[in-house]
C-alpha cells in the first residue's frame, strides 16, 4: 500500500485553514448516532472525549486507572510550550514550527508541525478559561519560561505541575460531558484487541480489570490515546501502569507503527540506585535554566563538589555549545553526559551521573527565588536522594522518557486502517527523532481538543451508521482470542515472575537500543529478545485467578507485547543507516561526535506492516519532504 | 548500597468486598534503606509469587507522588509517618530495622474495599462530576490574557488545586468526611475570576452530592490537612463554607 499522508495543497500557513473548510461535518441531529471509542484518557484521550462529547457524538471512554485523573499526563512538570509571544522575545508560529523541525532534526513531517505551532495559541487560551492556574506575575498576566531547544521565553507553566493542572483541566471537561449524559465513562478497562471488519475499525475488546469479564464495544470510529512505550526498558520515568499494549494489538491488526526505535532518553533524570529500583524520576528540564552542568576535570578528584574550584570543573556543554549552553536539546544534553561517565569523568558512587549545580544561581538571584522556581523539584529530589541540592549540586543522569515512534498517522490522524484514529504521545507524528521540551503537552493537547473531533467528524459523514452489534464473528472471535491468552498467561506456572522477565528485557534494550546503537549490538538484540520471550512463555509465574482484580496478570500482558515491540524497535534501529535526533548510530557520525543524517537515503518516516509471528515485517516509507525549512546539520553552537 | 533492615509486616489481606479479611505477618529481610514504601512492598510480592501466593494487591501508577493511586494506612497513619508524602515518596530509611509495620486500606464507608490495600474511590469522581468545572466549549476562549488575574490569587488557587485526589483526607478523618477535597476544587475555582457565574450551582451541587456519596460530617479535627500530601491548608474549608452559605441564601437558579 501507497502511504498517502494526505497533507493539504497550498501554502503552509494556509493548509490547516482551508482542510478545515473542505472537511465534511455531521449535522447535529446525526451525531448521537455515531459512537466513537476513546481509548485512554490522558491529556490526549480525555480533551478528544470531552470535544466530541460537547459536539454530541455518542462517546466512550476508557482507560486503566480507577479514574481519568490518574493518566501518566499527570505527572508532567515543566511546561507546554505556545507561540504566544507575550515576551515579546521574537516569537512567532513560525518559529515554534521551526525549532521543532529542527528540533526534530528534520524527520518529521512540516505541514503537520506547522499545524501543531499554529494550534499552540489556542491550547493555552482553551486552558486558561477552564481555570487551569497558570503561573502568573504580577501585572495578572501570564508568565513563561524557557526550555531546551530554543533561545525564546514561550513555555507556560504551573509551578513543577504543569501536566497535572492541564490533565485537571481535561479531566473536569470531561467530567462535564459525562454529567451532560453525552459521555460513557469506563475505567478499570484495558484494551486488549482491536476489531477490524470489512477493513475498517468497528470496536475494541476490553478486560474490565476488578472481574475479568471481556467486554466487547462497537463503534463507527475507534480514537486510540494510550501514551507512549518508553517503559519497554523497564526502567524510565513514565508511570508504572504506561504501556503498549493497545497500539501493539492494533499493529498486529494491520496498522503501521512508524519509527519505533526514535525514543527519547531525558538528560536530567534522578541515577539509578540499586537492583530493586522500579522507576526513575526526571527532574524537569527546566532545572537547566539555572542549573549549571559540570563534572571535575580530573576523574579522580577526590573533593566533595562544593570543595572543587571553578578551574578544576569542566561545565562541558557551556564550553562545546556556547551558544545554547546548558540548553541544546534532549538528545545532544543526554549523549554528552553518558560521553563523559564512558570516559571515566561521571561522579556518585556508580560514577554513572554528572553535577548539576545551582551554587551560582542562588547567588545571583537569591535562595527564595530559586525555591519559588524550583521549590518541589529540590524537594522531590532530597527525598529520594537524601542531599539537599540548595546546599550541594545535584546528581543527574539520562533515563528513558518518551517515545517519538507509534502508529503511523496522516495529517488526519487516522491509521491506514479506516476508522481508527490515534492520537497524542501513541502517534508517530510531529516531534521526528527528538522530541523538545513542553511540546508533548502540547501536541497531546492540539490533537485532542483541535484536530481529532474535525477529522473524525469528516470520516464519519462518509460511513453510514450501520447495526453491527457484538454477536459480530470478528467481536466473537477478537474475545475468545483474547480469553486464551489471558488463560496461557496463567497456565505457564513457571518460576520468574514477570517483573524479572521485564528488567532483564529492560537491560537488553538500554544497552543495545538505548542512547547509542551499533550493528553488532542490534543484531545481537534481534537474537536475544526471542530467547527472552521463549524464557517469557516458558517460564513466567502469575499468581491468582482471571476473574478478580489480578495485577500481576495486567503486568504480564503488557510485558508480552514489550517482548514483541523490543523487537520491531531494534529492527528499525538496525536498518536506519544513519544518525538523528535520539537515534545515533555510533557508525554515524561526524568527526566531532555529533549525529550524522543521510537525508539522501533516510528522509522518510519507517512505517513498519505486520507479517505475523517469525515473520519479517514490511517497511513502508513516508518520503518526507521540506518546502519550506531547509535541512542542515543541526547546529547548537 | 545503603544500609539493609529486616522488618515485621503485618499486611491487612482480603480477597474481595464479600469475604473476610485479617492481617497476615510476613517476616522481610535485608531491605535497602534507599528502597521507597512501595518498592519494599514490591520485594515482599516478588517472594509471595515466587512461593506461588498471591501478591498484595496496592494501587500505584507515576510512584513520583503526583498521580494520587497509591496510599495506605502505615501504623495507623494514612501515607505513614512522614508529613506532606505520598506512599510512594516514602522511603525506608525513615523506619528503624527490626520495626513491625501494620499496613491497612483506606477505612470509609464511602470508599468501599476492592481487595487487599485497594478501595474504590469513584466518590471523588462522582462529586467532580456534579461541578467540578468551568462550563465552557471547546475553541470558545477568549484570549488567555483578556482576563488579567491577581497573582496572589492564582497563587492560591494553585495552592488549592495541587490536590492529587488521593483520599488520605478522608481516610484520617474521623468522621470519613471528604470536606478538603470537595473543597479544594470548589477553592481552586473560587480564587479565580473565569466561571465565576456558575460559582453558586456549583458549590451546592457539589456538596449535594459529597453528603449522598455517604461521606461524613465536619466536625473540625484538621486530621485532613496533617495527612493530605500535598498539605492542602484546611483553611480552603472556610472558603468553601463562604461560598456555600452565599449560595444556599441566594434564590436558586441563580
Ligand atoms: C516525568 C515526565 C515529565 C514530563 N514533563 C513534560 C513536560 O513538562 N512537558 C511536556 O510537554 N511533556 C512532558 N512529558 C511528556 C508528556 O507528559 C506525555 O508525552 C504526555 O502526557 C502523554 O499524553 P497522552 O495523552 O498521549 O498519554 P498518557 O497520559 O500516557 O495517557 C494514556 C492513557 O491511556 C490509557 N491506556 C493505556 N493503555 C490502555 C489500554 N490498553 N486500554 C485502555 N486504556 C489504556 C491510560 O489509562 C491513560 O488514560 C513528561 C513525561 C514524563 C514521563
Ligand atoms: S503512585 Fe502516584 S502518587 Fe503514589
Amino acid at each position: 500500500m501507497r502511504l498517502d499522508s494526505k497533507v493539504p495543497a497550498g501554502p503552509i500557513e494556509q493548509k490547516w485553514t482551508q482542510h478545515k473548510f473542505e472537511m465534511k461535518l455531521v449535522n447535529p441531529a446525526n451525531r448521537r448516532k455515531y459512537t466513537v471509542l476513546v481509548v485512554g484518557t490522558g491529556l490526549a484521550g480525555a480533551s478528544a472525549a470531552a470535544t466530541l462529547g460537547e459536539l454530541g457524538y455518542n462517546v466512550k471512554a476508557f482507560c486503566i486507572q480507577d479514574t481519568p485523573r490518574r493518566a501518566h499526563s499527570i505527572a508532567a512538570q515543566g511546561g507546554i510550550n505556545a507561540a504566544k509571544n507575550y515576551q515579546n522575545d521574537g516569537d512567532s508560529i513560525y518559529r515554534l514550527f521551526y525549532d521543532t523541525v529542527k528540533g526534530g532534526d528534520y524527520r518529521s513531517r512540516e505541514a503537520s508541525v506547522y499545524r501543531l505551532a499554529e494550534l499552540s495559541v489556542d491550547i493555552i487560551d482553551q486552558c486558561v478559561a477552564q481555570g487551569v492556574p497558570f503561573a502568573r506575575e504580577y501585572g495578572g498576566l501570564l508568565d513563561n519560561r524557557s526550555f531546551g531547544g530554543a533561545q525564546v521565553s514561550r513555555t507556560f507553566y504551573a509551578r513543577g505541575q504543569t501536566g497535572q493542572q492541564l490533565l485537571l483541566g481535561a479531566y473536569s471537561a470531561l467530567m462535564k460531558e459525562v454529567q451532560n449524559g453525552s459521555v460513557t465513562l469506563y475505567p478499570r478497562r484495558e484494551m486488549l484487541e482491536l476489531v477490524v471488519v470489512d477493513g475498517r475499525a468497528r470496536g475494541i475488546v476490553v478486560r474490565n480489570l476488578l472481574t475479568g469479564a471481556f467486554e466487547s464495544h462497537v463503534a463507527d470510529a475507534v480514537l486510540l490515546a494510550t501514551g507512549g512505550y518508553g517503559n519497554v526498558y523497564y526502567l524510565s520515568t513514565n508511570a508504572k501502569a504506561s504501556n503498549a499494549t493497545a497500539i501493539w494489538r492494533a499493529h498486529r491488526k494491520g496498522a503501521y507503527f512508524a519509527n519505533p526505535c526514535f525514543t527519547q532518553i531525558h538528560p536530567t533524570c534522578i541515577p539509578v540506585h540499586g537492583d530493586y529500583q522500579s522507576k526513575l524520576t526526571l527532574m524537569s528540564e527546566s532545572l537547566r535554566n539555572d542549573g549549571r552542568i559540570w563534572v571535575p576535570k580530573d576523574p579522580d578528584d577526590p573533593r566533595h563538589p562544593n570543595e572543587i574550584p571553578e578551574e578544576d570543573r569542566s561545565y562541558y556543554l557551556e564550553e562545546t555549545y556556547p551558544a545554547f549552553g546548558n540548553l541544546v536539546p534532549r538528545d545532544v544534553a543526554s549523549r554528552k553526559a553518558k560521553d563523559q561517565c564512558d570516559k571515566g569523568r561521571g561522579v556518585g558512587s556508580t560514577r554513572m551521573a554528572v553535577y548539576l549545580d545551582f551554587r551560582d544561581a542562588i547567588e545571583r538571584l537569591g535562595r527564595e527565588t530559586i525555591e519559588a522556581r524550583y521549590g518541589n523539584l529540590f524537594q522531590m529530589y532530597q527525598r529520594i536522594v537524601d542531599e539537599d541540592p540548595f546546599t550541594q549540586p545535584m546528581m543527574i543522569y539520562p533515563a528513558v522518557h518518551y517515545t517519538m515512534g507509534g502508529l503511523w498517522v496522516d495529517y488526519n490522524l487516522m491509521s491506514n486502517l479506516p476508522g481508527l484514529f490515534v492520537a497524542g504521545e501513541a502517534n508517530f507524528s510531529d516531534h521526528g527523532a527528538n522530541r523538545l521540551g513542553a511540546s508533548a503537552l502540547m501536541q497531546g493537547l492540539a490533537d485532542g481538543y483541535f484536530i481529532v473531533p474535525y477529522t473524525v467528524a469528516d470520516y464519519l459523514a462518509r460511513v453510514q451508521p450501520d447495526r453491527l452489534d457484538g454477536a459480530h464473528a470478528e467481536f466473537r472471535a477478537a474475545e475468545n482470542a483474547v480469553s486464551d491468552r489471558t488463560r496461557r498467561l496463567l497456565s505457564i506456572k513457571g518460576k520468574r515472575t514477570v517483573d524479572e522477565i521485564h528488567r532483564e528485557l529492560g537491560l537488553l534494550a538500554w544497552d543495545k537500543i538505548g542512547m547509542s546503537r551499533n550493528r553488532k549490538g542490534l543484531e545481537e538484540a534481534l537474537s536475544e529478545i526471542p530467547a527472552i520471550r521463549e524464557e517469557f512463555w516458558r517460564n513466567l509465574i502469575v499468581a491468582g485467578e482471571n476473574e478478580d482484580l489480578n495485577q500481576s496478570l495486567e503486568k504480564a500482558g503488557r510485558v508480552a507485547d514489550f517482548l514483541e515491540l523490543a523487537e520491531l524497535m531494534a529492527f528499525d534501529a538496525l536498518h536506519r543507516e544513519e544518525s538523528c535526533g535520539g537515534h545515533f548510530r555510533e557508525e554515524y557520525q561526524t568527526p566531532e561526535g555529533e549525529a550524522q543524517r543521510n537525508d539522501e537515503q533516510f528522509a522518510y518516516a519507517a512505517a513498519w506492516e505486520h507479517q505475523g509471528d517469525g515473520q519479517a515485517p514490511v517497511l513502508h516509507k513516508e518520503e518526507l519532504t521540506f518546502e519550506v525549512v531547509t535541512p542542515t546539520q543541526r547546529s547548537y553552537k | 548500597m545503603g544500609k539493609t533492615m529486616n522488618l515485621t509486616l503485618k499486611v491487612w489481606r482480603q480477597k474481595n468486598a464479600q469475604s473476610k479479611g485479617r492481617l497476615e505477618t510476613y517476616e522481610l529481610q535485608g531491605v535497602d534503606a534507599d528502597a521507597s514504601f512501595l518498592e519494599m512492598l514490591d520485594i515482599l510480592n516478588t517472594q509471595l509469587e515466587k512461593r506461588g501466593e498471591e501478591p498484595v494487591a496496592f494501587e500505584h501508577d507515576c510512584r513520583e507522588g503526583i498521580c494520587g493511586s497509591c496510599g495506605a494506612v502505615v501504623n495507623g497513619q494514612a501515607h505513614g509517618p512522614m508529613r506532606e508524602t505520598t506512599l510512594c515518596q516514602l522511603h525506608m530509611r525513615h523506619f528503624n530495622d527490626g520495626d513491625t509495620l501494620v499496613i491497612e486500606p483506606w477505612r470509609s464507608r464511602a470508599f468501599p474495599l476492592i481487595k487487599d490495600l485497594v478501595v474504590d474511590r469513584s466518590a471523588f469522581d462522582h462529586v467532580i462530576r456534579a461541578g467540578g468545572y468551568i462550563t465552557m466549549r471547546t475553541g470558545s476562549a477568549p484570549d488567555a490574557h483578556a482576563i488579567p488575574v491577581d497573582k496572589e490569587e492564582a497563587d492560591v488557587a494553585m495552592d488549592a488545586a495541587q490536590c492529587i485526589g488521593c483520599g488520605a483526607c478522608v481516610a484520617a478523618c474521623p468522621n470519613g468526611s471528604a470536606m478538603l477535597f470537595v473543597a479544594s476544587k470548589v477553592s481552586h475555582l473560587a480564587h479565580l475570576p473565569q466561571g465565576r457565574v456558575e460559582a453558586n450551582r456549583r458549590v451546592l451541587n457539589m456538596v449535594a452530592q459529597m453528603d449522598r456519596e455517604g461521606f461524613g460530617n465536619c466536625s473540625n479535627h484538621y486530621e485532613c490537612e496533617a495527612a493530605c500530601p500535598k498539605a492542602i491548608s484546611v483553611e480552603h474549608i472556610a472558603k468553601m463554607n463562604r461560598e456555600h452559605l452565599r449560595a444556599a441564601l441566594k434564590p436558586t437558579g441563580s
